[in-house]
């Protein structure tokens, strides 16, 4: 356990001089956001083994409930995140009670069904600005003195909201707590027979998850100053659900790798594409780099076919294997 | 004479046409709902393989010159069989695992048919012309029904109870919903089960693509068509249950039916209403309407 | 032509060579000019500008030369992917990174919007062609913003104007049921009842639904002469196919407040024709377009579209002002752009305001029927033109901190 700990830690302490190695402030910080979000999610499918289809409602309803507090009424940026937080938590609790009722596969649709209903509810409401989405969301002063407005001070605010979240979701699944949900995830039946109440640990599960949701979605609105649509429609949902996929569920660092990946992936799906092209001088690469739904899909099956343990999952099995010879 | 202000022949005009989509609904829950009840698989990708139904049956007017009537046919065995094959390839190593990757590989491979469709083609549709035969419009007194609609209501009404008739009341049926129940046992009988359940998948995407030919002359024929109207069914799917067929088509109806008095209404709810019946039934009864917990 | 283009772009460098440079021309910045293009390629937008727009870009490029002043000028593009972050972030490193000196902004206004805050923090330009939000000009507009093509109100005004004035008097409107829908219901309705005519009622359809024909019925009975549709995209084209199935373009005349010649060719003319809409360029309107479009159908293999046309048009007006002054500094360019007019195959006398709306004529379309029309592509009579200053936005009504009232 305590070389665990010692490994996260040199890994804060990396992550903290990023920008000084030279890595751009804001993609680093994209890739926390989109980290924590897999993290959480991760929390909810890896640990908990309920799958939430529907999980960018918790992204978008934060991300527009911080931008919304920080322009309209013109709150500091920690009372904006407690507020983004909050309304995500209580939307948990609204949708985790209804989805609760059902198990498996109706679980997943319930949340697809809800999420889709929240994004029908903010392209129309009005102050979530629509189609055109919240914009030039002021960055403000935190607790009133240290301004955001540098990329270089919100990185290390950035940082230090990833790194709480994921010592909760640490904190989480190593306790007494964590230990029940794992129960839930390997034996449901017994764990009823054990007299659990299995329905409130998943709810309960269910609302940490989509209020560290909320905690990522609330960070991403401060990075990029505006919060729109595309966070909360079931394509984003998709996204954090392959990220991870491909990273390694039920693991810790599966999903930061994931996350990193899949941002990689839509920033440089296109070049990526062309590297291909020439290398092999199949001109469809090109056009098939340039569709990153393609890819994504792609990776997909292709994960669930033969990679099921995702990248982190199989070099654990590796580290396993090795240590059993 | 006024029902809430909408005179009484308004809204029977706006019951048939809820009926008309009503119809799309259940044929697409049907499909989901034979594939879930032999597999156990939840095909996210039924709304990609309406959308490749519309597609193949575009591709053989504009490309071989056949006719509706024949791609009406020809479509869903060309998707069927491509059902097939998904089922053979990939699914079948699934059935094994947790459910939830059946629902995690069937979502991508509709990223996946989705995104090589809008590669090849664009997002603007394709130009699909209603077959001669069926153009025009009846006056039916109380509204103008396009003789076209009026044929999917009936096509997919045989469809559908054709459907239900051979699993609930032939040999064969009653064989799928053996396998069903107790896969081991039949097989012991000595009949194929995998074939069988290659088929029956085979069988639910042929449903979804007929339904696509179907809709291809009416909604246009992009290959978005199919991803927001899947996630309607799968709402449609939750408040039916998926215990028993006839539950699936009525469902289906029904809420097509509701959904248009929706429209009259209350236009802007339109597209929530389903979702907002499915939180309803979900605190009164969550196996839902015809389901059967399982 | 491009004779013509070479010529004309001779003399502005000559202009540019014997000006006197002004007193803060700096040269051209790390060496090169750096053009930055992200729109949607992959999405629901990526057949009215997507990679096509790219190929229109690099015409213009082309017809400049390739270099000015003996500085090369590149192209950057990305896909947005419809996505606000991915597009911010895509810019924020352009900027920040790669030393971009102008940002073209395609389709999708919540992007366009995110980009342009992005622009105006870098104090850089940022000109948006394919999104219509007129937020751009009014509440988020900024010194470094151009909206160059269109925007919903031109078009909301200019088809509403000229219907009315063409007998078209009495309208109902299927509203797509969002922001972006009401605008357009709301400023030609306006309009519409400012010129005489009648609102007889609307009905309003959730974005993204598929079948349209319960608010047809509405319609229908409404007995207006007018059916506007005020949505856009695949909820138009589907409003389309039902209205003609419905037999309800019988009866009553479309008037589409955002169509695109895609959008039509793809319906197909038995479906849309007698159509009103407004466009902002048409391939076929003048010899100069004509000639244009001929070279970027060879390149692309279809029409452009009013979008592509004015990627084109606005790279080369930009690439013109760097030439002129010299220099690719921001402000420079801006100052030259905001006082110089744009005459090309894209727009005549068009002109830059204060407020960054790029000013031009607009055009009332009709859509030809299947007898009228020699081929693919041949798709609009133009009915009206309509003068740039009456329908877009006036400056007196203009929410742009910018505009000195």
């Amino acid at each position: 356990m305590n070389r665990h700990i010692a490994g996260y830690v040199v890994l804060a302490v990396a992550a903290a001089l990023l920008p000084f190695l030279g890595v751009y402030p804001i993609f680093a910080m994209k890739v926390m956001c989109y980290a924590l979000f897999a993290c959480a999610f991760n929390l909810l499918l890896g640990f908990t083994g309920l799958l939430s289809f529907g999980h960018a409602a918790f992204l978008g309803s934060a991300a527009y409930a911080t931008g919304y507090a920080l322009k309209a009424w013109g709150v500091t940026p920690e009372v904006g995140l407690i507020f983004g937080v909050a309304v995500a938590a209580l939307l948990g609790l609204v949708v985790g009670g209804l989805a609760i009722r059902r198990s498996g596969i109706y679980f997943a649709m319930i949340t697809l069904a809800m999420a889709q209903m929240v994004y029908f509810f903010f392209l129309q409401a009005r102050f979530t600005g629509g189609e055109d989405g919240l914009q030039q969301v002021p960055r403000g002063r935190l607790f009133g003195v240290i301004d955001l407005s540098s990329d270089l001070t919100l990185y290390y605010l950035v940082l230090a909201l990833f790194l709480i979240g994921f010592a909760i979701i640490w904190r989480t699944v190593n306790s007494p707590f964590g230990q029940v949900l794992k129960a839930l995830r390997e034996n449901e039946p017994r764990a009823i027979s054990l007299g659990y109440d299995v329905d409130r640990f998943k709810l309960l599960a269910f609302v940490l998850s989509a209020a560290i949701a909320g905690l990522a979605g609330s960070a991403k609105t401060l990075v990029f100053v505006s919060a729109t649509l595309s966070d909360a429609t079931w394509q984003m949902s998709g996204l954090v659900i392959l990220m991870t996929l491909i990273g390694g569920m039920g693991t810790f660092l599966g999903p930061v790798l994931g996350a990193f990946i899949v941002v990689l992936l839509e920033n440089k799906v296109g070049d990526f594409g062309q590297a291909l092209t020439s290398m092999t001088g199949i001109d469809w690469f090109r056009q098939l780099g340039e569709s990153v739904t393609i890819v994504i899909g792609l990776i997909f099956v292709i994960c669930v076919m033969a990679f099921r343990r995702g990248i982190v999952g199989e070099f654990q099995a590796l580290l396993r294997r090795r240590k059993a010879t | 004479m006024n029902v809430f202000g909408i005179p009484m022949q308004a809204l029977f005009g706006q019951l048939l046409l809820g009926l008309v989509n009503g119809s799309f609904y259940a044929m697409l829950s049907l499909g989901l709902a034979v594939i879930f009840g032999l597999l156990n698989v939840i095909n996210f990708a039924h709304g990609a393989l309406y959308m490749m139904g519309a597609f193949v049956a575009w591709m053989g007017l504009a490309y071989l010159g056949l006719n509706y009537w024949v791609m009406l046919i020809l479509a869903p065995l060309v998707v069927g069989l491509f059902g097939i094959v998904i089922e053979r390839l990939l699914l079948r190593h699934l059935y094994r695992l947790d459910h939830l990757y059946g629902l995690l590989l069937t979502f991508g491979l509709t990223l996946l048919i989705e995104g090589l469709f809008r590669s090849f083609y664009g997002v603007s549709g394709q130009p699909f012309q209603t077959p001669d035969l069926l153009r025009g419009a009846t006056n039916l007194g109380f509204m103008i029904l396009p003789i076209y609609r009026a044929w999917v209501v009936v096509a997919s009404l045989i469809v559908c109870f054709g459907t239900w008739f051979v699993i609930e009341r032939t040999p064969l049926g009653a064989l799928l919903r053996a396998a069903t129940e107790n896969p081991r046992l039949v097989e012991a009988f000595g009949v194929n089960v995998p074939r069988m359940i290659m088929l029956t998948y085979g069988f639910g995407v042929a449903l979804a693509a007929f339904a696509g030919v179907l809709a291809a002359p009416v909604l246009q024929v992009s290959p978005l068509m199919g991803s927001n109207l899947i996630i309607v069914v799968f709402a449609v799917v939750v408040i039916g249950g998926m215990g028993s067929i006839m539950g699936a088509i009525l469902t289906g109806l029904g809420l097509g039916v509701i959904e248009g008095l929706t429209k009259v209404f209350w236009p802007e709810a339109s597209n929530t209403v389903v979702f907002v019946i499915m939180a309803i039934v979900l605190l009164l009864r969550p196996a839902g309407l015809f389901g059967k917990e399982k | 032509m491009k004779l013509h283009t070479l010529t004309a772009t001779l003399a502005l460098a000559g202009l540019g060579l014997t000006a006197v440079p002004a007193a803060q021309a700096q040269g051209i910045s790390n060496d090169v000019i750096r053009i930055g293009f992200i729109t949607d390629m992959s999405g629901v937008y990526s057949d009215i500008d997507g990679k096509a727009g790219v190929e229109a870009i690099r015409m213009a490029i082309e017809d400049a030369g390739g270099a000015i002043n003996g500085k090369k000028i590149e192209l950057l593009y990305a896909d947005h992917q419809n996505k606000a972050d991915v597009a911010s972030s895509r810019a924020r490193e352009w900027f920040d990174q790669q030393h971009v000196d102008v940002l073209i902004g395609g389709t999708n206004s919540a992007t366009s919007l995110a980009m342009a805050a992005v622009a105006a923090e870098k104090k850089k330009p940022f000109i948006a062609i394919g999104a219509g939000a007129s937020d751009l000009t009014n509440s988020q507009c900024s010194p470094y913003t151009v909206h160059y093509a269109y925007d919903t109100v031109a078009l909301a005004r200019g088809t509403g104007s000229a219907v009315v004035k063409d007998g078209g008097k009495s309208w109902f409107f299927l509203t797509a049921d969002y922001a972006f829908g009401h605008a357009l219901e709301r400023d030609t309705a306006n309009v519409v009842k400012a010129e005489g005519g009648d609102v007889k009622g609307q009905v309003r359809a959730p974005l993204g639904a598929s079948d349209f024909s319960s608010f047809l019925l509405q319609a229908q009975a409404s007995k207006a002469q007018i059916l506007g549709l005020a949505n856009a995209g695949g909820d138009t084209i589907n409003s389309v196919k039902a209205a003609n199935e419905f037999g309800i373009t019988q009866t009553m005349k479309l008037a589409g407040l955002l169509v695109f010649i895609n959008d039509i060719d793809s319906l197909g003319l038995p479906a849309t024709q007698n159509m009103y809409l407004t466009d902002g360029w048409y391939w076929d309107q003048n010899d100069a377009s004509r000639a244009w479009s001929k070279k970027f159908e060879a390149k692309v293999g279809r029409k452009p579209s009013m979008l592509q046309a004015g990627d084109y048009s606005s790279v080369a007006f930009y690439l013109n002002g760097v030439k002129a002054t010299g220099t690719d500094d921001a402000d420079a360019v801006m100052k030259w752009m905001k006082s110089n007019k744009i005459n090309d195959m894209f727009a005549q006398g068009g002109y830059v305001r204060e407020d960054g709306r790029m000013v031009h004529d607009m055009y009332l379309m009709q859509v030809k029927t299947p007898k009228e029309s020699k081929g693919r592509w041949d798709y609009y009579k133009v009915v009206a033109t309509l003068p740039g200053d009456q329908v877009y936005t006036k400056l007196s009504e203009s929410t742009c901190k910018l505009v000195k009232k």
